[in-house]
């Protein structure tokens, strides 16, 4: 199963290591990465595979929502379902 | 591959447009419960209610974090009860509107529709005592929802059920007195009522449907809104192309919710209802799609065919993207749970006249508008008997939801809360009619083969 992560929030230093160390800490893989940040904001999209993590996918979005509190970024977890089924017929 | 265009785009609906799947309602049939003892038929209505929606509540919750889109109501509609409680042995049935308030608690939904009657041709002995026991109903619960279907474009209208709703609703009016009237909108009275609508207060589970449906009511006014800023001052072709692609987007959605719940349920997907049904937040509005379509406020000139348009090509770009599409679809102009249409008219552009004609083309109705107290009962019946007219005579679903609000008059501000909103008064035509709405009998069905 694939999801969709995307971030979101004034750039700084580590926002890229903590969702990633969260990840490696869940099992989950990542894909893909594309990231930009304009006039300071950070925008990431990383498209992961979570088939191998142990926690269920409600627990992970949770959890990572709360890991970009710590950092004040919004990280956010979707099924790529959301994304297939609305732009592709 | 998921572009990041379509991921920012998908997550900007949601953020910023308020992209919402609106209920998913499971609709459960209550036929096996019938019983002739009050208590029992409580307990297995309560029973059944209970099992079956168990997983109701949560499995939204899980939904919505799955797939990151807010699922704003979880709801059920069931059988209706004047069908079910038919063989009671009971003079009131209020008790079985407790009972079902109690399991709507219970499984934590924040509605249950179903106390409700078919009666456009006529009514039954269950049919009278539920529709007498409505009042009490929708005074003694806080979740319970009631219709009453009164005409059909096949049957013609009931006028001695009209009559009698006018009378029904200023009871439920003056019993909730204390709260605004509250009561009435929780109190739809239809024309064509459909058995598979998922919004409420006019949610039931009709005798056609299976034992146990799921169905899910999209939302999404803003994000249609935010479409059409875009293409400002364009004509007529870009404008319904554009309400087009944008339906068929926030309708995906909607089946992919539906789909899923209904795996996880393990219950049957039903249907999805295309509708555009506004809240009272900012950017959620039905009248601000009719500003930026270019009128100044909704009421205007011109405003009954931008709902056309609107309600039309929502329609067309919904059905290919589900299966199964059903309900009521279309646009919701109700007056207190639109912020756009509260300024409306509280400005003076708005009038109930007005919307009685926005109504021809809208998917349902008159809905949530609040009139003053006073309002006699067969003013209210003479105005249910209109929209039921334009129902029949259009083959369409129609609707009255009226508050008349005990205690208040014309230009004064009634809150709801919530979902439901706020609203000023508006001025009602108070020219007696109870000449014509005392008549009783039934208005015969309209002939179909000369249409006009």
């Amino acid at each position: 199963m694939k999801g969709i992560i995307t971030v979101l929030g004034k750039d700084k230093v580590g926002i890229i290591a903590k969702v990633c160390t969260y990840l490696a800490d869940n099992n989950v893989n990542i894909l893909d990465i594309s990231q930009t940040i304009v006039q300071d904001y950070f925008n990431m999209m990383m498209i992961v595979d979570i088939s191998l993590a142990e926690k269920s996918f409600e627990v992970l979005v949770e959890e990572l929502h709360h890991a970009g509190e710590e950092i004040g970024v919004e990280i956010k977890l979707q099924h790529e379902d959301i994304f297939n089924i609305m732009h592709r017929i | 591959m998921i572009s990041r265009v379509e991921v920012q785009e998908t997550n900007k609906m949601i953020r910023e447009m308020n992209l919402d799947v609106r209920t998913i309602t499971m609709g459960i049939s209550l036929m096996d419960c019938a019983h002739t003892d009050l208590s029992v038929f409580n307990q297995k209505i309560y029973d059944k209610i209970t099992k079956s929606a168990e997983k109701l509540v949560k499995t939204g919750e899980d939904l919505e974090k799955q797939f990151g889109v807010p699922i704003v109501n979880k709801r059920i509609s069931v059988t209706p009860i004047s069908i079910a409680a038919g063989a009671l042995n009971t003079d009131t049935y209020v008790p079985v509107a407790e009972a079902l308030d109690k399991a709507a608690r219970e499984v934590g939904v924040n509605f249950l529709g179903g106390f409700s009657a078919l009666v456009q041709k006529g009514c039954t002995t269950g049919d009278r005592k539920l529709i007498e026991s409505i009042p009490e109903a929708l005074a003694v619960t806080e979740r319970v929802c009631a219709s009453v279907n009164v005409g059909s474009s096949r049957s013609g209208i009931n006028m001695d059920a009209v009559k009698l709703m006018g009378d029904i609703i200023r009871q439920t009016a003056e019993r909730t007195a204390d709260r605004d009237s509250i009561g009435c909108a929780k109190l739809v009275v239809f024309c064509n009522a459909v058995e598979d609508n998922p919004f409420m207060a006019g949610a039931f589970h009709g005798v056609g449907e299976r034992e146990c449906v799921i169905n899910v009511g999209v939302s999404g006014p803003g994000v249609v809104k935010r479409a059409l800023e875009e293409v400002k001052g364009q004509d007529f072709e870009t404008l319904c192309e554009t309400i087009k692609r944008t339906a068929f987007k926030i309708t995906r959605v909607g089946q992919l919710v539906a789909q899923e719940a209904s795996k996880r349920l393990g219950v049957p997907f039903g249907i999805i209802d295309l509708s555009l049904a506004p809240t009272p937040l900012i950017g959620d509005s039905i009248a601000e799609i009719f500003q930026v379509m270019g009128l100044e406020e909704a009421g205007a000139p011109g405003t009954t065919a931008a709902l056309a348009i609107l309600n039309d090509n929502v329609k067309k770009g919904g059905v290919m993207a589900s299966s199964y599409v059903g309900g009521l679809s279309g646009a919701f102009i109700p007056v207190s749970e639109d912020h756009g249409m509260i300024q409306a008219v509280q400005r003076g552009a708005l009038t109930l006249e007005k919307l009685e004609a926005m109504t021809c083309v809208c998917s349902v109705g008159l809905d949530m508008i609040a009139i003053p107290g006073d309002t006699s009962k067969e003013t209210l019946s003479g105005i249910i008997a209109d929209e039921a007219a334009i129902g029949m005579v259009n083959n369409k679903t129609t609707a009255v939801r009226l508050i008349p609000v005990i205690g208040k008059g014309v230009g004064e501000m009634v809150e709801f809360g919530g979902l439901l909103g706020y609203a000023p008064i508006m001025p009602v035509n108070s020219f007696n009619c109870a000449g014509f709405v005392d008549r009783g009998g039934r208005i015969p069905a309209p002939i179909h083969s000369f249409k006009n």
